[in-house]
């Protein structure tokens, strides 16, 4: 469990790809932020990768903070239970 | 992330882990969180991601209709295949142009005249149990719903109906996939079973239970505490009347009863035919391929075709043809047999033929009545079919209404085939459907053909409404000295004028008579000076009777316009009943009790007031006494407000000066309540305000000087202004109080609202512990009113909380000036007299209407502190040493 805290920046049409990736990092950092902005709606891959980066995170003990998660995107999270596994952040 | 629970944690039903194995836990739970993901993405697409959808998908299941319904019937071994080809075609095409224009996302609908907008939330994850009967059109239909409304579906197909039911949802699966549906959006369990059902059912993720099929599926589904639809069996009961068009009846009868084989449940079980055309129907039925059954062979299919244990149709019958159903129980008949007939001579265990048969055998019974066919229908009805379908032919609309009566059946279909009438869209404009629901008779939440609507929360977005106002006063209003001499211009052939014997001989009465025109037929009808009896109302009333009345002139005070209104409805509306039109209301819009419009005569109310005070001669209230029975009578319409008013100051200048003070207090408390009303308007505060300036400038100078001629213009006027504003916007919790403790300690009405006054302001100026639930209200305002009241007597003050401090003191000063009491202790009531009424006061306060409009809602004990404090009253020098420290 490392100090280091990792930025991450995802947008929609890569934000699969780019959750994954990130996920593979988990280790190297203590904390993990995703900024959620520019994503306005998740699809199944995406959703499947937010899934999968929660269950890491959770095995590593990374805390993971997504910044700046609209409402729509929010509900989502609501609505599969996955909000418990994430801090929010404005 | 959470380990998954295990069934036996999830389900609130113990299951022994026999039942179901982990890996098959582990399978189902998999499904479901599919499911789940794919409605939440689901959750976030648009109206036009989910039309283009749908459109795909139905095109496809056009498409492939004939391959499923070739699967259907190879796996089933039930119905015919070119029947299933247009069941696939109704379950996608008509469904289809039932939903297409439809919203099913973000606003579905708006209503601009309710203010009201409904918006869709689509439900989640749903179980859907598929039925044998129609395995493949059942699949098509619900995953256009699904789609439609954006849900995610587990397909759960009857076991022998595994592969072709499967094989829809991949299909279905495929197309919406194409088009950008979420992964995971339906899926179909494999080798399905009653355990797998179970566990879903409770599963906490699954949303809904969707349960078209028999009825231990649907009881399964709703036993399961989980919102279900579940839908399923009936009994269906064909009325053949008389009047009938016979052609189209019989031919309508024999497409729905073997369509499919019989294997749609809404189809025809048993039709009851008039005696007039039995013999007829019955030959028709022959010439068309119909085999009629003579009593042996109705005897043989009743033994063989129904099972004789559960008295229900014997599985391996279902959805076969009727030439198979003959052989397997040795029938013999023609090769081109498409049905079977078996005459029944009742319903119920004796006659096993009564039960529903899906399949082509088909009972029927000669009803010798009307009265005798309806019953018999009633009884097929009641053998299963509750709720479900029913048919009739005939051409009679009083017959088919009064089948409708008598059957519950969520589907009545009106001279149409039953099977195929039910599913909608074909033959009516019923919903089109592949679940019937079958309401509560069936066990059923609802009776409607399950559509888009019920894959949905339908969220209702309730706008406020901006309640209508109103401000309604009698038509005309005559003031000023010598106002009366307007009474001349209004014709009549028989006036009775109701007066006061004190009114008759100070010669008030003299003075009016002289403008009524000389050809006037005039009668005088004198009632005593007290509030109002019935009885003295249906004397008036037999006197207007006796005159033929066209016109009633009421000279007096409150008592005696009160009594005149009265008088005036049941002359004019004898059959209205009195003790109804008294029931109370919250909202005169909405009331109840209505006003009678009909009238049998008409007269004009003029109404002369001869007190400056309870402005009775404009407000739409009478009171009076039914003595006889103990009770207070108030009446609160429009319909009662007199047709004219006069106000003329010549008949209160002689009125005592206590009567003054009193009836000036009344006026200058309707004004206050008037103000602060939730009801008010800037129609009342206009008049309101008016008659509380007027009242305070004159009232003393009309109290200490009775012969000004001004001041008692003035404050008449002033009593009708503020009559206007209460009029329309009532009363408050001042009257309420009043009218509770005048009527107990027989004090008059003005004076007990003055021993309230102060105390009521201070009250409704405070913060209230509970506001007055009304649409009326916007936002609490009761203590800037009197602030401004303050301010436009002059009164001083700066901060809100000064000015009503302010108005308080001056109301307190008037008092003073009027020489009234300023406490209950000082009228000679001792308190433990006060004390004992108290618990009486307080409900009966309570119980009166006035206070529904004030701004603070009163609680219980608020009412016994208020009482009180009007007991104790404040002390003058309370006051004083208040306005010294107010002045420094």
């Amino acid at each position: 469990m490392g100090e280091v805290s990792m930025l991450l920046k995802i947008a929609e049409p890569q934000a699969a790809a780019q959750l994954r990736a990130a996920q593979q990092k988990l280790s190297e950092a203590g904390e993990l932020a995703i900024d959620f902005s520019e994503v306005r709606r998740l699809d199944s891959n995406g959703m499947q990768a937010l899934l999968e980066l929660a269950s890491h995170a959770d095995e590593r003990t990374v805390k993971v903070v997504l910044h700046g998660v609209n409402v729509d995107v929010y509900k989502v999270l609501k609505l599969v239970k996955l909000d418990s596994q994430f801090c929010f952040a404005a | 992330m959470p380990t998954a629970k295990t069934a036996q944690e999830r389900s609130p039903i113990p299951r022994s882990p026999e039942t179901l194995s982990a890996e098959r836990v582990s399978y189902l739970d998999e499904r479901v969180r599919q499911a789940k993901l794919a409605a939440a993405v689901f959750s976030q697409f648009s109206q036009e991601d989910v039309d283009r959808i749908v459109r795909a998908m139905v095109l496809v299941g056009l498409e492939e209709a004939q391959y499923l319904a070739r699967l259907a019937v190879e796996e089933t071994k039930l119905g015919v295949m070119e029947d299933k080809v247009i069941k696939n075609m109704v379950a996608t095409e008509f469904a289809y142009n039932y939903v297409k224009d439809k919203r099913t996302v973000g606003i579905m609908r708006e209503y601009p005249e309710r203010n009201l907008v409904e918006l869709a939330e689509p439900i989640g994850v749903i179980l859907s149990l598929i039925p044998i009967t129609n395995p493949t059109s059942t699949v098509l239909f619900k995953c256009i719903m699904a789609i439609k409304t954006r849900n995610a579906v587990i397909f759960a197909p009857h076991p022998k109906a595994g592969r072709c039911g499967a094989e829809a949802v991949r299909i279905m699966y495929e197309a919406a996939l194409k088009q950008g549906a979420p992964a995971g959006v339906f899926s179909c369990l494999e080798s399905n079973n009653l355990q797998d059902n179970a566990y879903l059912m409770h599963h906490e993720d699954v949303a809904l239970i969707d349960a078209t099929g028999g009825p231990s599926a649907v009881k399964a589904a709703y036993s399961s505490g989980k919102p279900a639809l579940g839908v399923g069996a009936g009994n269906t009961p064909v009325y053949l009347e008389k009047t009938a068009d016979l052609k189209t009846a019989i031919v309508d009868i024999i497409i729905s009863k073997t369509f499919d084989n019989g294997t749609i449940c809404a189809s025809e079980q048993t039709v009851v035919i008039d005696d007039e055309i039995y013999g007829q129907a019955l030959g028709m039925f022959a010439e068309l391929g119909t085999h009629i059954c003579n009593e042996n062979e109705t005897q043989l299919l009743a033994r063989t075709v129904i099972d004789p244990q559960t008295g229900c149709m014997q599985p391996m019958a279902v959805g076969q043809k009727a030439t198979d159903i003959a052989r397997f129980i040795g029938l013999s008949i023609r090769p081109d047999t498409k049905l079977l007939i078996a005459p029944i001579q009742g319903v119920g265990p004796a006659h096993p033929l009564s039960v529903e048969k899906l399949f082509p055998v088909l009972a029927v019974y000669r009803a010798k009545s009307l009265n005798e066919a309806l019953k018999v229908c009633v009884d097929v009805n009641h053998r299963g079919g509750l709720g479900h379908t029913a048919v009739v032919f005939s051409r009679n609309d009083e017959v088919i209404r009064k089948f409708g009566d008598v059957i519950n059946a969520g589907r009545i279909i009106v001279n149409s085939p039953g099977a195929i009438g039910a599913l909608g869209g074909v033959y009516n404009d019923l919903v089109p459907t592949f679940a019937f629901g079958c309401g509560t008779g069936g066990g059923n939440s609802t009776t409607d053909n399950v559509n888009i609507y019920h894959y949905l929360n339908i969220k209702r977005l309730a706008r406020r409404t901006q309640n209508h106002m109103w401000f309604r006063i009698p038509n005309q209003i005559y003031f000023n000295m010598n106002a009366v001499e307007n009474v001349r211009q209004f014709p009549s052939h028989s006036t009775v004028i109701v007066t006061n014997p004190a009114l008759e001989r100070n010669g008030h009465i003299d003075v009016v008579r002289r403008y009524i025109p000389p050809e006037t037929h005039v009668h005088v009808s004198v009632i005593p000076d007290a509030e109002p009896e019935m009885k003295v109302v249906m004397q008036g009333v037999e006197a207007l009777d006796f005159y033929k009345a066209d016109q009633i002139i009421a000279l007096g005070g409150g008592s005696v316009i009160d009594a005149a209104k009265v008088m005036k409805l049941k002359y004019e509306s004898p059959e209205a009943d009195l003790d109804e039109l008294a029931a109370p209301f919250l909202d005169m819009r909405k009331r109840v009790a209505q006003y009678p419009t009909q009238k049998s005569n008409r007269a004009r109310l003029i109404a002369i007031a001869t007190t400056s005070g309870t402005g009775s001669e404009v407000t739409p209230f009478a009171v009076f006494t039914d003595k006889e029975r103990g009770r207070k009578i108030t009446l609160a319409d429009y319909s009662l407000s007199p047709d004219v008013a006069i106000v003329d100051p010549q008949f209160v200048i002689s009125m005592p000066k206590n009567l003054t003070a009193d009836t000036g207090i009344d006026c200058l408390t309707h004004g206050l309540e008037a103000a602060v009303s939730n009801y008010a308007s800037p129609y009342t505060d206009a008049n309101a305000m008016q008659a509380i300036a007027l009242a305070f400038k004159y009232l003393p100078v009309a109290y200490a000087n009775p012969r000004d001629e001004q001041a008692r213009t003035m404050m008449h006027n002033a009593a009708c202004i503020a009559a206007l504003a209460f009029s329309n916007a009532s009363v408050g919790v001042n009257h309420a109080l009043a009218h509770a403790f005048g009527a107990r300690f027989h004090v008059a009405h003005g004076r007990a609202n003055a021993l309230m006054l102060p105390h009521v302001i201070a009250y409704n100026a405070a913060v209230p512990a509970k506001f007055m639930p009304s649409p009326f209200q916007q936002g609490y305002e009761a203590h800037h009113k009197y602030a401004a009241i303050a301010d436009l007597l002059g009164l001083g003050g700066s901060a809100v909380e000064e000015k009503v401090g302010s108005l308080i003191r001056a109301i307190e000063q008037l008092l003073d000036r009027l020489e009234l009491p300023r406490s209950i202790a000082d009228l000679g009531i001792s308190r433990k007299d006060f004390e004992m009424a108290i618990p009486d006061l307080v409900k009966i306060a309570f119980d009166d209407p006035s206070w529904r409009s004030n701004p603070r809602m009163p609680l219980m004990n608020e009412l016994v502190e208020l009482f009180w404090k009007a007991y104790e009253g404040r002390s003058r020098t309370e006051m004083t040493a208040e306005t010294r420290q107010q002045q420094a």
